[in-house]
């Protein structure tokens, strides 16, 4: 079985976000950036595979980036992926989930013997976005089961069952290969790599594509285009309430009706 | 022109490798992870949080910088740059990892036999094997060569008898490195947990590394194989220059301590209003952290300098105490700096900075005391031994 995990660099989410000049992106000075944790539970179920099972021939991590995007990809490859696939060109639209899942998918066509089983986080931190698992389902045209909570492979590893939370219920779905999987929280903890292993990783293939080994997007695309960025109101200022509970109770509910009008 | 970033005025992070960089980020996120949302309370407990060992481990921390035998073979500035995150997690936790990997492994690893390498330097890399070592003694820890511990030839073996005292992961140690004095000088011997004789007790009632073991060893009568005395530990200068890769640890180790305090500073002088605005709109608090962040960049530069020449070979141990005592002054004076600016808020285990600065007492203690490493410093400048 071959395996291809996709990943995207986001900022950390503990990081304080500012919002770049022109308004429509992030300024990334001091940004610190790390490999999408969603994203991770894919390259981590692959890994986990490969533990339990004898028949996983590769496992490819696949990311669209710049440069310093090159840094999330050698934590897939420290944490135990095989080799990569870099999709780096200024022409390549990160944002553009539509856009970046095309891009993929035709650098995934290249590769004549195609993957058995691909694997996503179910969404990207840093926009919420997600797209990019669908719709590289669409453009590779595979069947896709979202935001997966459990797994189980049929024994000849042909298809599998998964199991996804859906409003008041669990789903039961089961699928033949090859199938996209995008991953929810709780499948799997991810592994931190280690330190040997991150040294090891520089050593590990990244084939790098740029925008002149793919056919352009072009306008058979639709996707979306972000026009503004703006970051959200500062909150207004906390007001405390002080005195016996019974003081406090009946200044709140005139605060509450009186000032804020909630009531 | 790029803004500032209060965490790295200097910029120095654009002073390490890639490969620095990255080993930096994997282990300050276990420490965001794993260690700061248990360590307050192992500290207030008084316990050390031993479920944290298999995944120290598996991140190839222990002896990370020995070469070989299992171990991750980084350069020392990644070294330090793992003490540095394992500190602003907690002293107690670097602690553990500098006497497993600085003053157990090292020993082994320069001055053990290929058999003694091989026996050890693997499973205590792989955390199955836990080390403490055995210098200090109860009638103090300054003067080592004076040491009261001794070691006497009876055949083919050897019978210590003494005590050591201050023994950072005593209980949990599977072998002590332990010092003696012999009839040719001072010897250093592999004592395993188990040997008859050996004992060890913890120390309690600690206020400081209490998130760490810290024991006594007793030695009546143990009787230890030659096999287990280390050929080349021999003289004063073999456990001292054990002292020098754990100070060297140190060094960096402490200035994750001040980062820890000084980001917390930081953020409360900016969220609490006092007299209508904000503390961090203030004079006096403005100076307080700018000098915060003065001595934590200086102190960083100095502790990367330091790694830049034991990596070149050229550290010599006297930079290893400018470095050491800087450092640990500039942590300790940082954390009760944040610890009162913080107010009644700074008194509890909730804000990291108490821990921290008491943590601290620990640290410019141990390793060579402040005033040790003024005159080691000193008999370099003039050729004199003051001490």
């Amino acid at each position: 079985m071959r395996i291809l995990t996709v990943i995207k660099q986001v900022p950390d989410s503990n990081a304080t976000i500012r919002v770049a000049a022109d308004g429509k992106g992030i300024d990334p000075a001091g940004l610190k950036l790390v490999c999408d944790p969603f994203d991770e539970f894919g390259v981590e179920l692959a890994i986990q595979l490969r533990e339990k099972r004898g028949d996983i021939e590769e496992i490819v991590v696949i990311c669209v980036g710049g440069e310093k995007a090159g840094e999330a990809i050698r934590t897939a490859l420290a944490m135990g992926a095989d080799r990569a696939i870099h999709l780096n060109d200024p022409k390549f639209e990160s944002t553009n989930e539509l856009s970046a899942a095309w891009t993929m998918a035709e650098a995934v066509k290249k590769d004549a013997r195609g993957f058995d089983l691909t694997v996503c986080g179910k969404y990207n931190i840093d926009m919420d976005g997600g797209a990019i698992g669908p719709a590289l389902a669409e453009y590779l045209d595979l069947p896709h089961v979202g935001a997966v909570t459990g797994l189980e492979f049929a024994a000849d590893g042909k298809s599998f069952t998964a199991r996804r939370r859906i409003e008041g219920a669990e789903e039961v779905v089961t699928c033949d290969l090859p199938a996209l999987l995008t991953i929810e929280k709780g499948l799997v903890e991810p592994r931190y790599p280690s330190l040997p292993n991150l040294m090891k990783a520089k050593k590990k293939p990244v084939s790098v594509i740029t925008a002149a080994e793919v056919p352009d997007v072009g306008a058979s695309i639709a996707g979306t285009d972000l026009v503004k960025l703006t970051p959200p109101p500062p909150r207004p200022d906390c007001k405390f309430v002080e005195g016996e509970p019974e003081q406090m109770a009946r200044e709140l509910v005139r605060l509450l009706r009186e000032e804020a009008k909630a009531v | 022109m790029q803004g500032l970033d209060p965490s790295d005025l200097f910029r120095v992070r654009e002073l390490l490798s890639d490969d620095e960089r990255q080993v930096q980020e994997t282990v300050a996120r276990f420490v965001d992870e794993r260690v700061l949302p248990i360590i307050g309370e192992a500290f207030e407990h008084d316990r050390f949080p031993r479920e944290l060992i298999p995944e120290i481990a598996s991140l190839g921390l222990l002896g990370c910088n020995i070469q070989g035998y299992d171990c991750a073979g980084l350069n020392n500035v990644c070294y330090g740059l793992v003490c540095q995150e394992l500190e602003r997690g907690d002293s107690g936790l670097r602690s553990f990892v500098s006497v497993q990997g600085s003053l157990c492994m090292h020993p082994i690893a320069s001055m053990g036999s290929e058999e003694q390498k091989r026996r050890w330097l693997p499973a205590m890399a792989r955390g199955e094997k836990l080390g403490c070592f055995g210098l200090t003694e109860p009638d103090g820890g300054s003067d080592p060569g004076n040491m009261k511990t001794i070691a006497k030839r009876d055949g083919g073996d050897w019978i210590i008898n003494g005590a050591k005292m201050w023994i950072t992961n005593g209980d949990l140690a599977d072998l002590a490195i332990v010092w003696t004095m012999t009839d040719d000088g001072i010897r250093g011997f592999i004592v395993e947990k188990g040997m008859p004789g050996f004992t060890t007790r913890e120390i309690k009632r600690k206020f400081s590394l209490r998130a760490s073991v810290t024991s006594e060893l007793f030695f009546e009568n143990v009787r230890v194989p030659d096999a287990n005395r280390l050929p080349r530990g021999e003289g004063l200068g073999a456990p001292l220059s054990c002292l020098t890769q754990a100070r060297y640890g140190i060094s960096w180790g402490v200035v994750g301590s001040a980062i820890a305090c000084y980001r917390e500073a930081l953020a409360y002088a900016k969220q609490r209003v006092l007299f209508g605005r904000p503390l961090s709109h203030t004079q006096t608090i403005q100076r307080r952290l700018a000098d915060m962040s003065r001595r934590i960049t200086t102190a960083q530069l100095l502790a990367l300098q330091l790694g830049r020449l034991k990596d070149a070979g050229n550290m010599h141990h006297a930079q290893v105490s400018m470095a050491k005592w800087n450092n640990c002054r500039m942590a300790l004076d940082v954390a009760r700096d944040a610890r009162d600016l913080l107010g009644a808020a700074g008194i509890t285990v909730e804000c990291c900075p108490i821990r921290h600065m008491l943590n601290l007492e620990s640290v410019i203690t141990y390793e060579g005391t402040e005033t040790i490493h003024e005159l080691i410093v000193g008999r370099e400048l003039t050729g004199v031994a003051a001490f």
